[in-house]
């Protein structure tokens, strides 16, 4: 894992190993995750939400920043209106995930459809980027995949429960630097993809998009605005390697 | 029905709705690219994707995190530039975090 880039990795398959693999690069953001779960669980409790649905919630939609932002909406009793915006809510705050599928076909495609799928119903953020890492670096194992999200959601089940039954588990987890646990495993994972200034371009494109929209756009547009922007960029830049 | 009626079971009804639009953007990208190809230039768009996700999530929440977080990714950063070690540069961050707050940042 400490090798430099392999362009032109090999093709999919899996693994069991790859299985144990994506569960270990997880390790790292399992605390930041539980702490992330907890928060929901404690928010959908104050909201009247069941501590069964909040538990089916989290196994089903298994999309922190979505569930916290449906909270938002959440009001007792639903109407069926309230019911529409949440779906629709979700599914902007969930856009960003068409972008990351797209960005595994070219990885993942040779496989059989009836594996891939599955397996892409429980992709996160943090394990599509742990993927990424892992295909960035030569590997090929799409079982990588399967093992990262698999840890992921063996944790944000329970402890979306546990923050429902204990209220707040961490009374000021600002102190201890708990909220920055998930911006700095994702600059973690951004450093072994670097290769140089030059592919860097997109990124300061897309941060610098994403400011500017999160100013003047209330809601999560700018993680949609920001991602097309620096693609777009992207695309527009020679291929020197 | 009306759009202000309430009615059993809506809770799951929500959630299923919820689970349902998630599901739809967790493989519809992948299910769009298996009926396009690519072209060099779209190809160069997906290869710019993951660090733009990364830097559009990211930023805004640093901007809104004050000092504390710029400090603590650049530790984070630093670490994983000259070891590449998730564990010790998340403990490192978390220490730059705790210390630059504890200092009253």
């Amino acid at each position: 894992m400490h090798s430099e880039t392999a362009r032109g990795a090999g093709a999919p398959y899996w693994s069991i190993a790859g299985l144990w693999l994506g569960m270990r690069y997880a390790l790292p953001l399992l605390p930041g995750s539980a702490v992330f779960g907890a928060a929901f669980g404690t928010v959908a409790a104050q909201k009247g939400l069941s501590l069964t649905d909040a538990a089916l919630m989290s196994a089903f939609v298994f999309a922190g920043a979505s569930q916290l932002v449906a909270m938002e909406i959440w009001k007792d009793p639903l109407t069926f209106g309230t019911i529409a915006t949440l779906a629709l809510v979700t599914g902007v705050v969930n856009m960003r995930m068409l972008l990351m599928g797209a960005s595994l076909r070219p990885w993942l495609g040779p496989l059989p459809a009836a594996q891939v799928y599955p397996v892409l119903l429980m992709n996160t953020d943090a394990s599509w980027l742990i993927s990424i890492r892992h295909r960035a670096e030569g590997g090929s194992d799409a079982s990588v995949l399967l093992g990262s999200s698999i840890a992921l959601w063996i944790i944000w089940v329970p402890v979306t429960m546990l923050g429902y039954v204990a209220g707040a588990l961490i009374a000021d987890p600002r102190r201890f630097g708990v909220d920055l646990i998930l911006p700095m495993f994702f600059v973690a994972m951004l450093v072994p993809l670097w290769r140089g200034p030059r592919h860097a371009v997109p990124w300061a494109v897309a941060g610098f998009v994403a400011l500017l929209v999160q100013a003047l756009v209330p809601g999560y547009w700018f993680m949609i605005a920001g991602s097309l922007s620096g693609a777009i960029a992207g695309g527009f830049i020679d291929d020197r390697r | 029905m009306t759009a202000g009626e309430t009615f059993p079971h809506a809770p799951l009804l929500a959630i299923a709705g919820m689970a349902l639009m998630t599901y739809g953007m967790r493989v519809g990208g992948f299910w769009l690219m298996g009926r396009v190809t690519l072209t060099g230039r779209a190809r160069r768009m997906l290869e710019a994707l993951p660090g733009s996700v990364v830097a559009a999530i990211v930023l805004p929440v640093m901007a809104s995190s004050g000092p504390a977080a710029f400090l603590a990714v650049g530790a984070v950063v630093l670490s994983m530039f000259v070891r590449r070690n998730e564990f010790i540069a998340l403990g490192l961050g978390l220490a730059v975090a705790i210390a630059v707050r504890a200092a009253g940042l």
